[in-house]
């Protein structure tokens, strides 16, 4: 039950991060039904970036990240403003590339600024525990959980009570009525991109915290994308729940696939992921809360 | 004063569509805007609040004016801030939003009056606000367009660009949509009125335009159209000079007719 539990929490923990990630992910399809597959980019630069104020300039961790969330956030307007305004109205397949080698652009920069090392973000959790009962939890997990939730909590009520967050809403449901009532469309796409990017840096920051930020986080961010897909595409609670769903049965692939399901081999959790999509996807082609097509045959 | 001056459209680059259009909507007046389907009559309208991008037009002549400034090339944000704004033809209502999200929506390019535009938009339609917290998507017909209306009103326009209120609505909707289309003029906003249902538009307006592909084929005041004799043949169902119905031939005879000569 113990090993259960603690599996759980540390589900929770790295779901949490797929959640941020896939939320970006499903922000930008929403609002200008493009797929951006940049995420894991801008997720290591924007995680560069706080290693670099809080380490290299010795700033406070928290003004680190923050300044390192609004930097990135920069990053992504300067993005939409400059290599996806000019794709407005081309196939969406065209867009999709596009993004495919902006994240390897980003990626590539990334990895240099990084370099080969492992580089510390400076953040206060390292590597302690807290322990309760039986239960061994880092105490970067339980930031991760928590952050998450306030981040997440947020953005839902940006969304639903300020005037932006509404007009944005607008704007996924109907681009051109949102534009007859004197919505700056434009702007909102600009604003999706610097929340995903922003997203995207808080994603990076957890993913890093305690064991150090490396270009291999990289990788593990790519596995956001499933969580989008099996929530659905354009949904944002169902990027939530898809984030959780991947988090989760990685966590338990870890802690119980060496007793049961020895035959798949080591680290078949970094597989886990696509498979839960497969049969998500099997079942519901348009994911857990997205929306149905509907086609005349 | 909303001019018109010479417009002419082409979507996609090929597709002429308006073909050199001028009109005024004078201030606080109603302006009827009728034609067949296909005329361009939305067009124009999508010319005016800045919507043609959406659709791959563009213009290529002539200008749009506001008090004399011209808007035709402003964003359709900007177009909304100059009092320019445009309802769209089958209400476009936010249907997953509640009816009040949808008016706050409409509100967002003065977020300042907001309170006041609400408590007018609630005076005009008390219907809505009798369903301020509903599902926009499950009122009836006659109450989305009612707040597509009130949407409209929301960033206070002083031009109203309504195409098609009547769509799809019951004949006693209809009127209730004319009367407060006539009360929300009453209070001072100019209503630019894009209809088929012709005799509903000119009961109310002043000045009416006829479009035929990309043209305005005649350009009168309301009561004189009514009273025209190719205008009640064709717009108004009438039946023209005589009353008796019509044989084949008559028919053919209507197709001669119908080429507008003022």
């Amino acid at each position: 039950m113990t090993e259960f539990l603690q599996a759980t929490i540390n589900g929770f923990a790295t779901g949490a991060i797929y959640a941020l990630l896939a939320l970006g992910f499903v922000i930008i399809y929403k609002s200008s039904e493009v797929l951006s597959f940049a995420q894991s980019g801008l997720m290591i630069l924007g995680a560069f970036w706080v290693v670099y104020f809080s380490t290299v300039l010795e700033l406070n961790f928290w003004v680190a990240l923050l300044l390192g969330i609004i930097l990135s956030a920069l990053i992504g307007v300067v993005i939409e403003r400059s290599m996806l305004r000019p794709m407005v109205g081309k196939p969406a397949f065209s867009v999709a590339i596009l993004t495919i080698g902006l994240n390897i652009a980003l990626t590539v920069i990334g990895f240099d600024l990084i370099g080969v090392e492992i580089r510390s973000l400076g953040d206060p959790w390292g590597i302690q525990v807290v322990q309760m009962g039986d239960l061994v939890v880092s105490r970067k997990d339980l930031a991760t959980i928590v952050s998450s939730v306030i981040v997440v909590g947020s953005l839902l009520a940006f969304f639903r009570y300020t005037r932006f967050g509404l007009a944005m809403r607008a704007t996924a449901i109907d681009q051109e009525t949102a534009l007859a009532q004197g919505i700056p469309v434009a702007r909102v796409f600009a604003v999706a991109w610097a929340i995903a990017a922003g997203l995207a840096t808080i994603a990076g920051v957890f993913l890093g915290a305690g064991t150090g930020v490396s270009a291999a986080i990289g990788v593990r961010a790519i596995r956001a994308l499933p969580a989008a897909v099996i929530g659905g595409l354009d949904s944002i609670p169902g990027a939530i729940v898809g984030g959780l769903i991947i988090g989760l049965a990685e966590s338990y692939t870890v802690t119980y696939q060496s007793e049961y399901l020895a035959f798949l081999g080591q680290n078949f959790s970094t597989a886990v992921a696509y498979v839960v999509m497969f049969l998500v996807l099997l079942v519901r082609p348009y994911g857990i809360f997205g929306t149905r097509e509907v086609v005349r045959v | 004063m909303l001019e018109v001056a010479n417009l002419e459209v082409v979507y996609h680059d090929v597709v002429l569509v308006l073909r050199g259009i001028s009109f005024r909507v004078p201030d606080g007046k109603i302006v009827a805007l009728l034609g067949a389907n296909g005329a361009g009559k939305t067009t124009v309208l999508r010319a005016i609040s800045g919507l043609l991008d959406v659709h791959h037009g563009d213009i290529t002549k002539g200008e749009v004016r506001v008090d004399g400034t011209p808007t035709h090339k402003l964003t359709p944000t900007a177009i909304v801030g100059t009092g320019v704004t445009q309802v769209m033809e089958g209400r476009r209502i936010f249907a997953e939003f509640t009816v009040e999200e949808n008016l706050r929506v409409g509100a967002h390019s003065s977020p300042g009056e907001r309170t006041d535009n609400l408590s007018r938009v609630f005076d005009l339609f008390p219907v809505l606000k009798e369903r301020r917290k509903h599902t926009a998507g499950y009122l009836s017909g006659g109450e989305q367009q009612m707040l597509a209306m009130g949407r409209g009103l929301m960033s206070n326009p002083r031009f109203l660009l309504l195409d098609e209120p009547s769509l799809g609505l019951a004949p006693l909707l209809v009127q209730q949509i004319r009367d407060l289309i006539v009360e929300i003029n009453s209070q001072g906003t100019a209503i630019l009125l894009v209809e088929q249902n012709a005799t509903m538009a000119l009961s109310i307006a002043e000045h009416g335009f006829i479009m035929e592909t990309g043209k305005i084929v005649m350009d009168k005041p309301a009561d004189e159209l009514m009273r025209n004799e190719d205008v009640q043949e064709f717009y108004l169902g009438l039946g023209g000079a005589g009353t008796e119905r019509k044989s084949f031939r008559d028919i053919k005879h209507y197709k001669r007719r119908k080429r507008w000569l003022s």
